[in-house]
């Protein structure tokens, strides 16, 4: 029976979620690590909560790309290792469809949660409580892009079998001009100017990659599945 | 070199060894590709005879 | 009309081709390097602002430049061969990279050299440095992932693909360092290279960029006749090749 391309995407969007609803653990672990990397930064530089206050917008950042770098490795490589994924691909709907279903999958699970917890995280370092809805915003923003180009790089290396330090590898530059506009909306936010400039460089980021990314990482998935 | 010489002479002779690195590791390159399809004929020579 | 693009995409065609280019591009650039250095370290007045400082620019300008030049051919050869599936452009990509990533950090270390007299320390995050910085780290994601692959022609197109991607984030990066660095630092950043030159120290310089050009496509027929001639080992050409 074939299905059409939307419909395709929301059953393996239900199909992801609730895969991933059914092992919680492997859920909650990159929040854990968000936790305990933004708690390394007070014990590493100062308890301050003014000198944390300049940091804060960067730790939160750097900690969010680990985090969910961490949890893009495995996009596809369960699905790849029993067989799903070309199952996928044979049932005749483009590798884009695939691709964006899980991405959305991914950072429904991944992305939404940080940015849900990153209030308690963002108090945790002095953010004031003002600056929270453009925290939450370019997270949110940030997080999506940085699961497109994570879709890039686990495309590219899930056929590998150490490919998680290689993934970072790939995926880290790519991000940086991310880390740059997400970092610097939430210091203008904690500094009461308007981040407006920086949040527009997001969200084009974000359109930008979310039209393009797909395209690249079905290419990438032909290329180390074929 | 008016009081640079020491930051002028290093930049060049880092940039020549750059230079020459590339020769070199092309060369080297080159060489290896040359002798390991040397070894792929003759072996395939040796299975034929 | 389409023969020559054939003619081009031939393995055999490319070795030979290569081959025979490779002493005239060395010639060029064996020149234009002996002129530039002689004229631009000797000959050239010094800066008046920058006295004798401005003479690293002989080797860094170059240096950047080709660093950007060969990601650019390495991209342009890697898509051509994913597109039309023409292998030599994996040949082109391959060799293309280890080269850059060279001067790549050639550019780096040359710009630091000139940062340490003008601002005082060997490394200032302004936005040229840094996303020369980024730009290596590219190569080294694009070089680590194709070794990363134990079927070689699979590491190429990952590769390829990898170099594309890049390509497209190179004027990101470079946009969004520029915009980082004037909200935390001002105006106070040199700009390297200024804008009007005096002709005695302008033909050193561009005596010196094409001298790099020549010497960059002297060493990649080089690479490129190594990366063909593994790519095609079990060919009757390279037989011939190899035994003659």
């Amino acid at each position: 029976m074939k299905v059409g391309p939307f419909r395709a995407m929301r059953l393996i969007l239900r199909r992801e979620l609730s895969l991933s609803f059914r092992r919680p653990d492997q859920l909650l672990q990159p929040l854990m690590f968000f936790l305990i990397v933004t708690t390394l930064f007070p014990l590493a530089l100062s308890p301050e909560l003014s000198l944390l206050r300049d940091m804060a917008p960067g730790v939160l950042w750097v900690a969010a790309l680990l985090s969910s770098l961490l949890s893009i490795d495995s996009l596809f490589k369960g699905d790849a290792d029993d067989g799903t994924l070309e199952q996928l691909a044979l049932s005749g709907h483009s590798l884009s469809v695939i691709v964006i279903a899980k991405t959305i999958a991914h950072w429904l699970v991944s992305g939404a949660a940080l940015v849900a917890m990153s209030p308690l995280v963002a108090t945790a370092l002095g953010i004031p409580a003002g600056a929270f809805a453009t925290m939450m915003f370019s997270l949110a923003l940030g997080t999506l892009t940085l699961s497109w180009l994570g879709a890039i790089g686990a495309g590219l290396t899930v056929g590998l079998r150490r490919g998680s330090v290689l993934l970072s590898l790939i995926v880290l530059p790519l991000a940086m001009p991310l880390l740059i506009f997400g970092a610097s909306a939430t210091d203008r936010a904690i500094g009461g100017q308007s981040p407006a400039g920086a949040l527009y460089f997001l969200a084009a980021l974000c359109v930008f990659t979310s039209t393009l990314a797909p395209l690249a990482a079905s290419v990438a998935l032909r290329i180390t599945l074929e | 070199m008016g009081g640079y010489a020491r930051f002028v002479w290093p930049s060049i002779s880092f940039a020549l060894a750059v230079l020459i690195w590339n020769v070199w590791s092309a060369r080297r390159h080159h060489a290896r590709a040359l002798t390991r399809a040397a070894r792929a004929v003759a072996m395939a020579r040796s299975e034929e005879s | 009309m389409w023969t020559w693009f054939y003619r081009l995409a031939s393995p055999p065609y490319v070795y030979r081709t290569a081959a025979a280019l490779t002493p005239w591009f060395f010639a060029g650039a064996a020149l234009m390097i002996g002129y530039g250095l002689v004229d631009g370290l000797a000959f050239a007045p010094p800066d008046y602002q920058q006295g004798d400082a401005f003479r690293i620019i002989y080797v860094h300008a170059p240096s950047a430049w080709l660093s950007l030049f060969a990601y650019t051919l390495m991209a342009v050869a890697g898509a051509i061969a994913l597109i039309w599936r023409i292998k030599v452009g994996y040949a082109v990509a391959a060799a293309a990279a280890p080269i850059g990533a060279s001067f790549t950090l050639a550019a780096l270390v040359t710009g630091s050299l000139w940062g340490r007299p003008m601002w005082g320390t060997y490394w200032a995050w302004d936005p040229r440095l840094t996303s020369e910085l980024i730009l290596l780290f590219l190569y080294f994601g694009v070089i680590s992932l194709r070794q990363a692959f134990e079927d070689p022609a699979r590491g190429d197109r990952a590769a390829a693909l990898l170099g594309v991607v890049g390509v497209v984030n190179v004027p990101i990066v470079h946009f969004s360092v520029t915009w980082w660095n004037s909200l935390h630092q001002g105006g106070t950043v040199m700009r390297l290279g200024k804008p009007e030159m005096p002709g005695s120290m302008l033909w050193p310089l561009l005596a010196m960029l094409a001298g790099f050009m020549f010497f960059f496509g002297a060493v990649l027929c080089m690479r490129v006749r190594g990366e063909v001639l593994s790519r095609e080992r079990q060919s009757a050409w390279v037989r011939e090749a190899v035994i003659s």
